[in-house]
């Protein structure tokens, strides 16, 4: 089994050929005397489509300037950015319509119309993201922040005093009892979906798909009347990690189920043409080969998770104190807390919301980049340095090989894998060591 | 000619780690159908006590009051429906314009950081949004409301006025209303269905594409007679995902809204309602009945998604084989 790089080959093929072209045979053409002009750009535009875009931006600009501060009794930032869009957008068309027909005048129009829906969209997103944290500004130097409880601070007490680390502490508690259900239970679902199959594996995937769309409230009412009423009669950090699972359950059997999909069938069929049983080519071949793809689900489900407030609002309940046992007494947690800062009227406790608001986002961002950098790869799919493993993995294997071949007249002790089809197929790709 | 007495059977017989792996998965399985069917079944038993005493009324009853037997979902109802058209009023043309701008107007590495940027938005806790909407949007916004229902209030849906019927103009009449809340709510939704339109789109065929720009057309051309045909499936299916998590979304709708028990066509004004911030707002207080009859609520806001995102899916689905075909 040796893994080389295609590349490596060409690379040296390449001069062999060129050194064979110069008999009587078709040669390529020397192209080092052929004149090369400039390359064209296609794609950037032309002085004429700028200098329209750029005037009529300008000639927008200083319409709705003038019909707001001369002409009409028109105020408002919103009614001045309308107008001068609006503006915009009539000028555009008519300095294009100069030079172009009709069709090429719709293109135009219809470009900056996508165009600036995204610019409202991401503006819009980014400006939520970065108002949560510019409003956190004045919470989140103090220290005492994120390593100090509520419990002896009140409303009216400066931001110097009281801190999250119970709500922290609380999120982190209910997400890892939530994750110990659903990881094992979530995969091995999606594995009994796609290596099981059968009649019943398509009914277990409809209801869980149809799950999906259960409201997060709903889900909190059931453990509200079922666990807290029934069984334990009070609001406990057990009880919400419960909602929380029965939220990220068919989130993450969903995108498990996905990753499974997309395991190339010809690595399954390698293994059981070796004679694996089935569970061991689950276990050694299908789930690492989706590895990165399943953490990237679970990382994805739990910043879902960690965000639910809802279910979490029925049953975990609210408190200003440290509790680490999550199976008696109330057990706050990070959106649970900010929701119930910002229902107070003090400017402290919404600036200690907007506080607790960042750590949550600066959470799920984090989770959200971890993610990133370990999936955004199919399965199977390697990156650089893990390729480069593999390959010095399998020359080694390669070296050792060869080394316990030509050991094996004089020694007896040779391992029992290294035995005859080495000796009869020597690799012809052998590097020299 | 042999005689073939019997055949060997070709079924294997599989090895005891087999059997066992098999009873492993299968139980998971189970389980999970269980813990979901037992939330379907528990929520369907527990509201029957409501739904039997309120019967079909339920449905169209404005007035909440469990306690004297009077009670039913008209109102928050019609208060989750006004919340969503608005926030899909919002979304959906935004989600369409930057899910066509992503796969067809910016490309290389701009665009795989947009997409992420869009994932990311996704996750961010609705908690987020909803701080945004109360703090800051609920005031920057009351100056379009008034100026919305000043010049449009010819059409009764805009119109803002008292019991009696006299127009209302200041400030405090257009502060938590639907529109507000639908608006948070529609960005909250945006990410969503911009992916899934994206992935529609980028979807449609090379061939059909190029055979478009080759007979001349321009860019739009292309995009009106080849993106939006095959990726229709998408955009519709997307649209309804969107509308199924508006439909539920609770704390941004709870944090922003101001809660009534009428029907308030006046999408502008000052309160409305939705089944989730009910459930939020009454469950402290619920007695035993008043708790089923929040159940029955919450099972006809799960019903009305159930079937939106079912609907969607399927239509999703039925896309991507067209789209793989064509």
């Amino acid at each position: 089994m040796t893994i080389l790089s295609p590349e490596h080959e060409v690379a040296e093929a390449a001069p062999a050929a060129d050194a064979q072209s110069a008999g009587p045979r078709t040669s390529i053409p020397s192209k080092a005397d052929a004149a090369v002009g400039d390359r064209r750009t296609l794609r950037k535009a032309t002085l004429d489509e700028r200098f329209n875009l750029v005037g009529s931006l300008a000639a927008a600009i200083a319409l709705a300037t003038l019909l707001f501060g001369w002409f009409t009794p028109m105020t408002g930032l919103v009614g001045w950015v309308v107008v001068a869009f609006v503006a915009f957008i009539g000028f555009y068309s008519l300095l294009t319509a100069l030079r172009s027909d009709a069709q090429e005048v719709r293109d135009r129009i219809v470009t900056v119309l996508l165009v600036s829906a995204g610019v409202i969209l991401f503006s819009a997103l980014v400006f939520v993201v970065a108002y949560t944290i510019v409003r956190a500004q004045a919470a989140l130097p103090h220290l005492n922040f994120i390593t100090e409880t509520m419990e002896l601070a009140g409303p009216l007490d400066p931001l110097t005093t009281g801190g999250i680390v119970h709500a922290i502490v609380g999120t982190v508690i209910q997400i890892a009892i939530a994750l110990a259900i659903t990881v094992p239970l979530g995969i091995t679902t999606a594995v009994f979906l796609n290596e099981v199959g059968g009649r019943f594996a398509r009914f277990v995937r409809t209801i869980s798909d149809a799950m999906t769309a259960l409201p997060s409230i709903v889900a909190g009412l059931f453990v509200y009347a079922a666990i807290i009423q029934l069984i334990t009669h009070q609001r406990s950090g057990f009880a919400a990690s419960m909602a929380i699972t029965v939220m990220m359950l068919p989130i993450v059997i969903r995108a498990s189920d996905v990753v499974l999909r997309l395991v190339p069938g010809h690595l399954r069929e390698a293994a059981y043409a070796l004679g694996t049983t089935r569970w061991r080519t689950v276990w050694h071949v299908v789930l690492p080969t989706a590895r990165s793809g399943l953490v990237t689900a679970v990382i994805l489900g739990t910043a879902r998770g960690i965000g639910e407030t809802s279910p979490v609002l029925l049953t975990s309940g609210m408190t200003a104190v440290l509790n680490l046992n999550p199976f008696s007494g109330p057990m706050i947690s990070l959106p649970l807390q900010v929701f119930d800062f910002v229902k107070s009227p003090e400017p402290n406790m919404v600036a200690r919301g907007f506080g607790t608001a960042a750590v949550l986002l600066l959470l799920v961002v984090g989770l959200f980049a971890v993610a990133r950098v370990i999936g955004g790869r199919g399965p199977g799919q390697l990156s650089d340095r893990q390729r480069r493993r593999v390959a010095e993995a399998s020359a080694d294997d390669l070296a050792r090989m060869a080394q316990s071949v030509s050991a094996t007249p004089l020694g007896g002790g040779a391992p029992a894998t290294s035995t005859t089809p080495i000796e009869s197929q020597p690799s012809p790709k052998e590097p020299s060591p | 000619m042999a005689v073939i007495d019997d055949r060997r059977s070709l079924a294997a017989r599989p090895s005891r780690a087999d059997s066992a792996f098999k009873a492993v998965t299968f139980t998971a399985g189970a389980t999970t159908v269980g813990i979901m069917l037992a939330v379907g079944l528990f929520l369907s038993l527990r509201a029957g006590d409501a739904l039997s005493v309120a019967g079909p009324s339920f449905l169209v009853e404005q007035e909440w009051s469990p306690e004297t037997r009077v009670f039913g979902i008209g109102a928050v109802l019609f208060g989750t429906f006004s919340i969503a058209i608005v926030a899909m009023a919002v979304a959906v043309p935004l989600a369409v314009g930057t899910a066509l701008l992503l796969s067809e107007v910016v490309v290389g590495r701009a665009r795989g950081f947009f997409v992420s940027l869009v994932d990311l938005m996704a996750a961010v806790p609705s908690v987020v949004y909803g701080l945004w909407g109360l703090f800051f949007l609920q005031a920057n916004v009351i100056p379009v409301s008034q100026w919305i229902s000043t010049y449009f209030a010819w059409i009764p849906v805009f119109r803002v006025s008292d019991a009696s019927g006299d127009v209302l103009t200041e400030a405090s009449a257009f502060t938590s209303s639907a529109f507000i809340a639908g608006i948070v709510v529609g960005l909250m939704v945006v990410p969503t269905q911009t992916s899934i339109m994206r992935e529609a789109f980028s979807q449609a065929p090379v061939g059909e594409r190029e055979a478009a720009l080759a007979l001349g057309s321009t860019r739009w051309g292309m995009i009106r007679t080849v993106v939006l045909p095959f990726g229709r499936g998408g955009m519709i299916g997307g649209t309804m995902l969107g509308l199924g998590r508006a439909l539920g979304e609770t704390i941004a709708v709870y944090m922003i809204i101001s809660p009534i028990f009428t029907i308030n066509w006046e999408v502008l004004k000052t309160g409305t309602n939705s089944v989730s911030a009910l459930i939020a707002l009454r469950y402290g207080e619920a007695s035993e009945f008043g708790l089923s009859a929040l159940m029955a609520a919450g099972l006809v806001l799960f019903v009305i998604t159930l079937v939106v995102n079912f609907t969607a899916s399927s239509i999703v689905a039925r896309s991507r084989s067209g789209a793989e075909s064509g």
